[in-house]
């Protein structure tokens, strides 16, 4: 839960500051600029919604821990997720906070003032950070802070988040405001109407007397806090952890609103939006002007030819980047690796420690290590286009399309980066609000055809297709094949969108509502820090889960180990000595590790697994040899190659290597066929692009979904759509007679 | 522009056009989220554009940016505002 030191009694005197605000407030600046870069990140109980916490000294209060709430517009909430800002600050799950920071933006000031005026109405001492002061300045706004903190009741500070303007005075107002420690005993018992008519009040009262019942020494302005919050939040569907009585009593308030002719909703919000008007009236001395740049950078980012254009080049710098760009990056990791492992071969004895040292724990590293640069990539890409604004435009823009599918706006980036690796893909779903849409999306990433398959298309059509054969005398039937292999996938992952949509998430695709905010230049530092954030949890969550996985993989293909072969080609490598010439002797010796490596795993549990697939994968044209190729690719699918190579005793290959693509034309079955046919190559591709061949990507869903359920149900139905496909092609194709070898 | 009977919606209104919101009808938890938005009856509301692919629409009230769907649109009420 909440982190805290390890000594009761100093965790017990630690404060609470809750901080809440809108979303494009300036928050998480403001965040930073008071508590420095030292959050700690982790989720609220039960639900994946991330808590940062960090601990601030000051003067008169003393270790204060921090809380950031997740942005919002309002303590309204319809889910478990949404619940955490009503019940942080009403302190019904945690301990309650001493004092609230609400982040307000000084431009969208009557808005802002809803969530603010909900958090000074609990009760609990609430200091306003005016933010985004400098802009309010530049559109020639003038606001009255001190009529603020007149009608409203609490201290308004003026802060330039960026620049650290107002940030003393803010401290020192939080400061007393935490020191009071929570509303004071001595408060009133009564709580002024605020505008709230006869029929709210006649609905608001029986709720109260409910909290206090359930809530011993609570105030009057909680209970009347968490009255609105509950007629508010109620709503078909909605998991609000109430009790039964409470859900009756809202029931019967708004039956009898409805009787009564007034529409409860409207009661109450507007009751809190006349009060808003008529201080805003007061303190906005001069009002904010058009925001003329901005408005002309929208003109052209959501025309209907350029914002499309550019929309489009966005993306395709997105997409080129984690493509491309990754790679160096990668190939250092890599070469890292490989410097580890030969080092840890060259100072460990030689035996089955040594091995599970550089096979397993220094690759398991690698394979983790390995999505860094990727995942690195995506997160500055992705925080950069959320602070500056253009996200919103992106969800804006292509909302249309997603819909048709049943998806959000903002699955549109996850989605796209799936087809250069699911492991950043998935995680970049946290984008996206509603948990459901974004188990949708997670789930149907992975249909979308990551690079890691490419390696696997490239051998497969090399060996089964005849190079010079040509489609429309143009393209050759290779890469006819490849763009196919695309197609599918894109189809697959859309359709099991859609598919889920209508089964297992059902659930009417949710109402957009989205604040497209101003631009404005984003801190590196933020896009920077929040990166870093990511990538630590990557590795710590789901790299721990990689880890484990490549060690389990390691000793499948390992174990057990066959003495009596490595004896004879212990004897084999001696005779080398005697036999070959010297020039020869390193490429003979090399021959030999290979066929050896060949032969040991053949009786391995993998290549005992392998065998023992066999009838499972003779259906769709495939042997034990490449069935153990596909346990291997689990680890990631590039080692679908590496594994053949060793399967096939060719050692360190990859898919543009002579030999292999050789013997795996060569490959025969005990009666003579072709094994790898152009039809049962596509069947093999077919499987690929639809099975869960990753074990990083099921570790980044258990990550981002909270358990293990949903990875499990994937892994299943992926595996299981990926082997009725594969068979269909290969059945159907023998029965069309298009079994043969060209 | 319908001037009438008919009640004026949302989704009625043209381009760049200014109006006054009447009534707020969708489905209730959508009411309440855009109500809290400050969608409520007696503001100002600005439809600036639609997206590129024909929806959703970009409005603008109470000093900032919204975007919805038509679907939503067409249950608001609202009154224009002659320019």
């Amino acid at each position: 839960m909440s982190e805290s030191s390890n000594d009761p009694a100093a965790s017990a005197k630690r404060r609470t500051l809750v901080i809440a605000g809108n979303p494009n407030a300036g928050k998480t600046t403001l965040f930073n600029a008071i508590t420095g870069a030292r959050a700690k990140v982790a989720n609220y109980p039960g639900v994946t919604v991330e808590r940062r916490a960090a601990t601030l000294e000051l003067p008169k209060s003393g270790e204060v821990e921090c809380v950031d709430l997740p942005g919002s517009y309002s303590l309204t909430s319809r889910s478990t997720e949404e619940r955490i800002a009503v019940e942080a600050v009403l302190g019904l799950v945690e301990r309650a906070p001493s004092a609230l920071l609400v982040v307000c933006d000084a431009t969208t000031l009557s808005r802002g003032l809803y969530l603010t005026t909900q958090l000074i109405d609990s009760g609990v001492p609430t200091v306003v950070a005016l933010t985004m002061i400098d802009e309010a300045r530049e559109l020639g706004m003038e606001i009255d802070s001190e009529a603020l903190e007149r009608s409203l009741g609490a201290p308004f500070v003026r802060v330039v988040a960026s620049t650290r303007e107002g940030i003393d005075e803010l401290l020192e107002q939080l400061d007393d405001a935490v020191s009071r420690n929570g509303p004071s005993a001595g408060d009133a018992d009564d709580v002024a109407n605020n505008g709230l008519g006869d029929a709210a009040m006649k609905a608001i009262e029986p709720l109260e007397a409910i909290f206090e019942a359930e809530h011993a020494g609570s105030t009057a302005s909680a209970r009347r806090c968490w009255a609105q919050w509950a007629l508010l939040s109620s709503a078909e569907g909605s998991d609000l952890g109430l009790s039964a009585e409470a859900i009756a009593a809202i029931e019967d308030a708004h039956q009898a609103a409805e009787k009564a002719g007034v529409d409860l909703d409207l009661e109450l919000i507007q009751a809190r939006y006349r009060r808003i008007d008529e201080v805003v009236d007061e303190a906005i001395v001069k009002p904010a002007g058009r925001r003329t740049g901005s408005d002309r950078v929208d003109a052209v980012l959501t025309h209907r030819v350029w914002g499309m254009l550019v929309f489009v080049a966005v993306m395709v710098v997105v997409f080129e980047a984690l493509f491309a760009w990754s790679e160096p990056m990668i190939e250092i990791v890599e070469n890292l690796i490989t410097y580890a492992q030969a080092t840890a071969g060259r100072t460990l004895p030689e035996g089955p420690l040594a091995d599970l040292v550089s096979d397993g724990v220094i690759a398991g590293v690698g394979n983790v290590l390995v999505f860094v640069p990727q995942i690195a990539l995506l997160f500055i890409f992705i925080s950069f286009l959320e602070d500056s604004g253009y996200l919103a435009r992106v969800a804006f823009v292509i909302d249309r399309l997603m819909g048709a599918v049943g998806l959000h706006g903002k699955a549109f980036v996850p989605m796209l980066s799936g087809f250069a690796c699911a492991v950043p893909a998935v995680m970049a779903t946290r984008t996206m609000e509603s948990r459901r849409d974004r188990l949708l999306t997670m789930l149907a990433i992975p249909f979308t055809s990551c690079s890691a398959r490419l390696p696997i298309y490239v051998l497969v059509t090399a060996v089964v297709f005849n190079p010079d054969q040509r489609v429309l005398g143009v393209l050759s039937l290779g890469s006819v094949m490849l763009l196919a292999m695309y197609f599918l996938s894109v189809a697959a992952a859309l359709g099991s969108a859609a598919l889920l949509r209508r089964t297992g998430l059902r659930g009417p695709r949710p109402t957009l509502v989205l604040e497209l905010p101003p631009y404005r230049v984003p801190l590196v530092r933020n896009v920077m820090r929040r990166t870093w954030e990511r990538v630590k949890r990557f590795l710590l969550d789901a790299g721990t889960i990689i880890l484990a996985f490549t060690i389990i993989l390691w000793a499948l293909l390992s174990f057990p180990k066959d003495d009596a072969i490595t004896e004879r080609f212990d004897r084999q490598r001696a005779e080398v000595e005697y036999r070959i010439p010297e020039a020869q002797r390193a490429e003979r010796i090399a021959e030999l590790d290979a066929q050896e490596a060949a032969e040991q795993l053949k009786i391995s549990a993998a290549g005992r697994l392998g065998r023992a697939m066999e009838p499972a994968l003779e259906p769709i044209g495939l042997d034990w040899r490449v069935g153990i190729g596909i346990i291997g690719a689990f680890a990631a699918r590039e080692v679908f190659v590496s594994t053949l190579g060793i399967v096939f005793g060719i050692g360190d290959a990859d898919e543009e290597n002579p030999p292999l693509r050789q013997a795996l034309g060569d490959a025969k079955w005990p009666d003579g066929r072709a094994v790898l046919t152009p039809l049962s190559g596509v069947s093999l591709m077919v499987f690929f692009v639809l099975a869960c061949q990753c074990m990083s990507t099921i570790a980044v869903v258990r990550r981002e979904s909270g358990s293990w359920r949903w990875p499990a149900f994937m892994f299943a139905y992926m595996t299981g759509l990926a082997y009725l496909a594969a068979l269909a092609v290969f059945q159907i194709g023998q029965l069309l007679g298009w079994g043969g070898a060209t | 522009m319908n001037v009438g009977a008919n009640q004026t919606t949302l989704g009625d209104v043209e381009i760049g056009a200014r109006a006054i919101i009447r009534a707020v009808r969708c489905a209730r938890p959508d009411a309440v989220r855009l109500m809290e938005m400050g969608m409520l009856p007696g503001t100002q509301i600005e439809l600036v554009r639609r997206a590129p692919l024909g929806d959703p629409l970009e409005l603008r009230l109470r000093g900032y940016a919204l975007s919805i769907r038509t679907a939503e649109a067409k249950l608001i009420d609202v009154e224009p505002v002659e320019p």
